[in-house]
């Protein structure tokens, strides 16, 4: 990079620097609207597990639920397992493509008392889904009033979405969706299954099945500012733990428990399609933290570059002035 | 001399690491045992690629403001870009700007419509593979970047 900095090349530069500059990042994108996002609030002090919840959800979601087809593609090299729940259908104790929303129970002191708390778990859709946000083809996707779901026509089955899920909801059934029609030996190994939160239904007016069956009253929704107001209300009333508000960066389902979370953590069953309820550091913002990087990038090249011209400017100058006259 | 060798040789390291970790975002390197191979497990942890991909990205970005602010300040009077020169940056620019949008939809909130974000991801893949074709063929060819203005 050599050569003398005309004045009209530096403006040339500097136009060229703004495009670039302009590539960073608005800051108006990080202060997105969270006032049209819809939250439940969940009283699990009410919960009595009677399970009409888990019921209602079957019901009303059995059409949503796969039809795989069988025999299954042999997939190629044979670490990729078909996962296969197509059998199992009435497995209810845990998170399956076929049963979206479970009972966990906990056996804890409550006040001196032994006591069986009981807690509805589904998905927590998270205010920044981490599921939609790094899902490669965009399958999985978040609505406008903070629902998120999974495009069963377009999902390939990778199940990138479970693996970065905090508390890895999304459940996989092999053998339907879009990769049969691509390279079912190869890539992709059915379609990724949750809680939708009845979009359907939200959509015609109506509230979400588990809602509206519930003979408890355990589950309310609105949008998430006046649940998180009630939900603190609730929690300062009944001296009571919040469970949602911030993990993960805040998610739309917020739990309030009589029991503290980590001690309710401690005495359910956790692991495979059994969520746990550990506090959760908020997974996407941690690269939206790198954002200053990308920010600062173009406004460090041009600097560099502007710095190498002048400093080779110079040089040249001073070649030039030292040379012998003839 | 020397420093557009090193400019290069970081050009070169920041590509290969952001095709590597953009792959990475695709649920393939466990799945065909790349990420058994000693060394590579981290291509299977998709939060170390996503972070590897957004410093890579300003890297990249970096170097694109600085070729670019040398190339019409200077640069231009001594040498001007070539076809396939115009045709790689071009390529990297779309992969730039759809990369943004793809880092602005990752904040939360609605940002773009679903159609719209499904129109990001396939064309954020379409361009790195048209980049990647167009750079073997530049590499088998010799083509280069760019050529003396005064040839």
């Amino acid at each position: 990079m050599t050569g003398n900095i005309s004045r009209r090349s530096f403006i040339k530069g500097g136009l060229a620097a703004c495009a670039v500059a302009a590539s960073g990042i608005p800051a108006s994108a990080a202060g997105a609207d969270k006032d049209k996002q819809l939250a439940t609030l969940l009283d699990i002090g009410k919960c009595i597990g009677c399970g009409a919840c888990v019921e209602a959800c079957s019901e009303i979601n059995a059409e949503k639920y796969p039809e795989p087809k069988k025999p299954f593609p042999r997939m190629y090299p044979d670490r990729a397992k078909p996962e296969d729940w197509s059998d199992k259908k009435d497995v209810n104790d845990r998170l399956t493509p076929y049963n979206w929303l479970y009972i966990q129970s906990a056996d804890v002191t409550v006040n001196g008392e032994q006591k069986t708390i009981t807690i509805p778990r589904r998905c927590m859709h998270c205010v920044n889904p981490p599921c939609v946000k790094l899902c490669p083809w965009g399958s999985a996707k978040q609505l406008e009033n903070g629902i998120s779901r999974i495009d069963p026509d377009l999902c390939l089955g990778g199940a990138k979405c479970r693996d970065v899920c905090p508390w890895e909801i999304p459940q996989r059934q092999t053998g339907t969706g879009l990769y049969l029609d691509i390279l079912p030996a190869f890539a992709g190994n059915g379609v990724m299954y949750k809680c939708d939160r009845c979009y359907n239904r939200i959509s015609e007016g109506k509230p979400p099945a588990c809602i509206e069956v519930c003979p408890e009253n355990v589950q309310e929704i609105g949008p998430r500012n006046e649940i998180i107001k009630k939900a603190l209300a609730l929690a300062k009333e009944t001296n009571g733990y919040i469970y949602g508000e911030n993990e993960n960066g805040g998610t739309n389902t917020i739990y309030v428990s009589p029991v503290s979370f980590e001690e309710l953590n401690k005495a359910i069953k956790t692991g495979k399609g059994k969520p746990h309820l550990k506090a959760v550091s908020d997974s996407m913002g941690k690269a939206n933290n790198l954002l200053a990087a990308l920010a600062i990038a173009p406004i460090a090249g041009i600097a560099a570059a502007v710095g190498t011209l002048y400093k080779n400017s110079r040089r040249e100058n001073e070649v030039k002035r030292d040379a012998p006259k003839e | 001399m020397h420093q557009k060798n090193n400019v290069r040789y970081l050009y070169l390291v920041t590509v290969f690491f952001i095709t590597l970790s953009g792959f990475g975002q695709m649920p393939i390197f466990k799945r065909y045992y790349i990420a058994d191979i000693p060394g590579l497990g981290w291509l299977a942890r998709f939060y170390v690629t996503h972070y590897m991909h957004y410093i890579c990205a300003a890297l990249l970005i970096g170097f694109s403001a600085y070729i670019i602010t040398g190339y019409v300040m200077a640069g231009r009077k001594k040498s001007e870009l070539t076809v396939t020169g115009y045709l790689r940056g071009a390529l990297i620019a779309g992969l730039i700007a759809t990369g943004i949008l793809l880092v602005i939809r990752n904040f939360e909130g609605y940002m773009f419509s679903h159609n719209f974000i499904i129109f990001l991801d396939l064309s954020h893949l379409a361009l790195v593979m048209l980049f990647l074709l167009t750079s073997l063929y530049c590499l088998i060819f010799k083509k280069k970047w760019s050529r003396d203005s005064n040839q």
